[in-house]
């Protein structure tokens, strides 16, 4: 109680009755607290320890940093048409990233060995999946619904016809052993993506039914996948998937694979959606309940929507990791993304001392870029959401609105 | 079926917690029209009993008839009972990622398969008879305590049920919002619903109450009209109660 306030309330101080008269102002804030000194008292020198870690970041950024600059892009060579361009000669005593064999393999990288009258319609897959990735994506879009339903149904269809072939519509069928690249890639990733969740659910549905069977089967599912590496997983689909079909079906070589991420992420989707799921109230089911809704009205009208919303970020962080296990697929013999590069660098007409580091370093910028992407994407979600939606708790306490008073938080 | 017939029965029931017997020897019968008030101390199984009589918890000994269907567990038969009984609850169990109206609107139109333009109507006129009419495109946690269970209440009307189980509806709520939901309730009992109320609103169950039942220990120990039973009660047990809760 400042003494201005007693003053002010003519109060004499030993009184134990006081009345405030007039409000106490609101002050500035000591320059301490603000400013760019304020910041970084704040966050990178507030204790001891804070500060030795700032120094050795600093000093790892200067160990680390120049040198990578100067083999990605001061050394580097940037024209030519075979590996004598990138050779220490005498004009040249240093030699960093040899970008002409980037540039001249491209395509590989890109299609694999996809015939190359035939790659406009890789073009156009690629093209639709961005238009459909954006219109799911892009919070504020129109017809988001229609959105999604052409994400999960019309663009795996349109995409199979486009990649694989349609001779009926005048597109020779092309042998997927002629795929390749980042187009196998962002197959692999996109079809994982696609299959795992709906999946995934199902499977978190099966493993809390009621009903023993289910239960057990879901259960033995995700804990078997769960337990053994994607590699296993990949070699089983390749290897025993065919000794469970009839030979005249036996399944071409990449769909075996498409199985085998489509189950693998199945299972770890489903633990995803478990915890999202044991995240919301048993008042909820009861609520649906007691309004006579049943088992699957109940799950997917009040249930899996607010534990999809819950789990989204860490999807999201599971379709990341997804991206990346997909270069595992070469082990039986798909050429993705990271494997035609692999093949290029052992090209005899790019042999050089640095080939292989620039194949390699263009591979980490690329699954860099794509993967920070989603990251960024995802943390730009949780934010949204966590704003968008007040909820149980601290949040709602502190967002009662008077009555009549239009919503001080926007809509979600 | 005729109007005589009692709009819930309960006929020796029991119920079990795992080893625990929550509830023992249950006879209860309640008229159309008719409003019980349920009181006792907490862990006397008064949510219990109201729970079993639309299933939220199932009873293993005895019979419960609600609106003359008997429940069994049959879930085509328990779901044909939910829908002619609102629940109202201790924390308003609203939506949180449906607006008020869609709340309401969501069982007219997924359980009776009414159109979405007819479940909105009918949804903003029990809206604005619980007098928030103007918070239907806002979200639940948008709203205060009291409006919430408003809501709540708004929401188990919108279903036309014949019959109104409220748990610990004002418990949850800061005190200045007691009186917004009691007011809505009277207004409910005052139209003829017939009702059952968990509540140590004693106010409430004098001005609304036919009969006050009282639970101990998992059994109905008392059972009376308002009048003789805040002014005259004959067992220990409940003369102990009042004594602690009407001070």
């Amino acid at each position: 109680m400042s003494a201005g306030a007693v003053t002010d309330s003519h109060q004499r101080a030993d009184q134990a009755v006081f009345v405030r008269r007039e409000p106490s102002p609101a002050l500035p804030p000591p320059v301490t607290l603000t400013g760019p000194i304020g910041w970084l008292r704040a966050n990178l020198f507030s204790s001891v320890f804070n500060t030795c870690l700032t120094i050795i970041a600093v000093l790892l950024i200067a160990w680390l940093v120049p040198p990578m600059i100067r083999f990605l892009i001061i050394d580097a060579v940037w024209t030519g048409n075979d590996r004598d361009a990138c050779l220490v000669t005498e004009l040249q005593p240093r030699v960093g990233a040899c970008w002409p064999f980037i540039g001249e393999r491209l395509a590989y990288f890109t299609y694999g060995s996809y015939p190359i009258a035939e790659r406009w319609r890789v073009d156009a897959f690629f093209a639709l999946l961005a238009f459909s990735t954006a219109w799911l994506l892009w919070l504020d879009a129109p017809r988001r619904g229609l959105g999604a339903v052409n994400f999960f149904v019309l663009l795996p269809i349109a995409s199979y016809l486009l990649l694989s072939g349609a001779p009926i519509l005048g597109l020779p069928a092309v042998d997927t052993a002629l795929w390749g690249g980042m187009m196998v890639t962002i197959v692999v990733a996109s079809v994982g993506i696609v299959v795992s969740l709906p999946l995934g659910i199902l499977l978190a549905l099966g493993r809390r039914s009621k009903m023993p069977a289910v239960k057990l089967l879901s259960v033995m599912f995700i804990e078997f996948v769960r337990g053994v590496p994607l590699i296993t997983v990949l070699f089983m689909a390749s290897v025993m998937l065919p000794l469970f079909v009839p030979p005249s079906w036996s399944p071409d070589k990449l769909l075996r694979a498409l199985v085998g991420v489509a189950l693998f992420s199945a299972a770890y989707m489903a633990e995803v959606v478990r915890a999202g799921l044991q995240g919301i109230p048993r008042g909820q089911y009861e609520a649906a309940a007691a309004l006579g809704l049943g088992y699957w009205k109940t799950m997917g009208l009040i249930i899996l929507p607010q534990a999809l919303r819950i789990t989204i970020p860490i999807v999201l962080n599971n379709y990341v990791a997804l991206f990346k296990d997909t270069t595992l697929v070469f082990v039986v013999g798909i050429f993705d993304f990271l494997k035609t590069i692999e093949v290029a660098r052992n090209d005899p007409k790019w042999a050089t001392p640095v080939t292989s580091a620039t194949g390699y370093a263009f591979a980490a910028i690329v699954y860099l870029i794509i993967c920070y992407s989603m990251s960024l994407y995802a943390r730009r979600l949780e934010l949204r959401l966590g704003v968008a939606e007040p909820r149980r708790g601290r949040a709602r306490r502190r967002l009662r609105v008077p009555e009549g008073n239009g919503g001080v938080l926007g809509q979600p | 079926m005729t109007e005589r017939d009692p709009a819930i029965e309960m006929i020796g029931v029991h119920k079990w917690f795992g080893e625990f017997h929550v509830l023992r020897d249950i006879n209860l019968s309640v008229s159309r029209g008719e409003r019980i008030v349920i009181c006792g101390p907490s862990g006397s199984g008064k949510s219990t009993m109201i729970r079993c009589i639309n299933a939220l918890e199932e009873h293993q000994r005895g019979r419960i008839v609600v609106d003359g269907i008997e429940l069994i567990q049959d879930l085509k038969r328990i779901d044909q009972v939910r829908r002619e009984i609102g629940m109202v609850f201790q924390q308003f169990n609203l939506f949180p990622h449906l607006t008020i109206l869609d709340n309401c609107t969501l069982a007219p139109v997924w359980v009776h398969g009414m159109p979405k333009k007819d479940a909105e109507a009918l949804a903003m006129e029990f809206l604005t008879k619980v007098r928030i009419p103007e918070q239907a495109q806002k979200y639940p946690g948008q709203l205060s305590g009291g409006q919430q269970q408003r809501v709540a209440i708004a929401r188990a009307l919108c279903m036309r049920p014949k019959i109104m189980l409220f748990d610990e509806p004002t418990s949850a709520l800061d005190p200045e919002m007691v009186k917004e939901v009691l007011d809505t309730m009277v207004q409910l009992a005052m139209e003829g619903m017939t009702m059952l109320v968990v509540t140590h609103e004693m106010g409430f169950a004098r001005q609304v109450a036919n009969r006050i039942v009282f639970m101990d220990d998992g059994q109905i120990v008392e059972m009376n009209e308002p009048e003789a039973f805040f002014n005259n009660p004959q067992h220990e047990r409940t003369k102990l109660f009042l004594s602690q809760i009407l001070v």
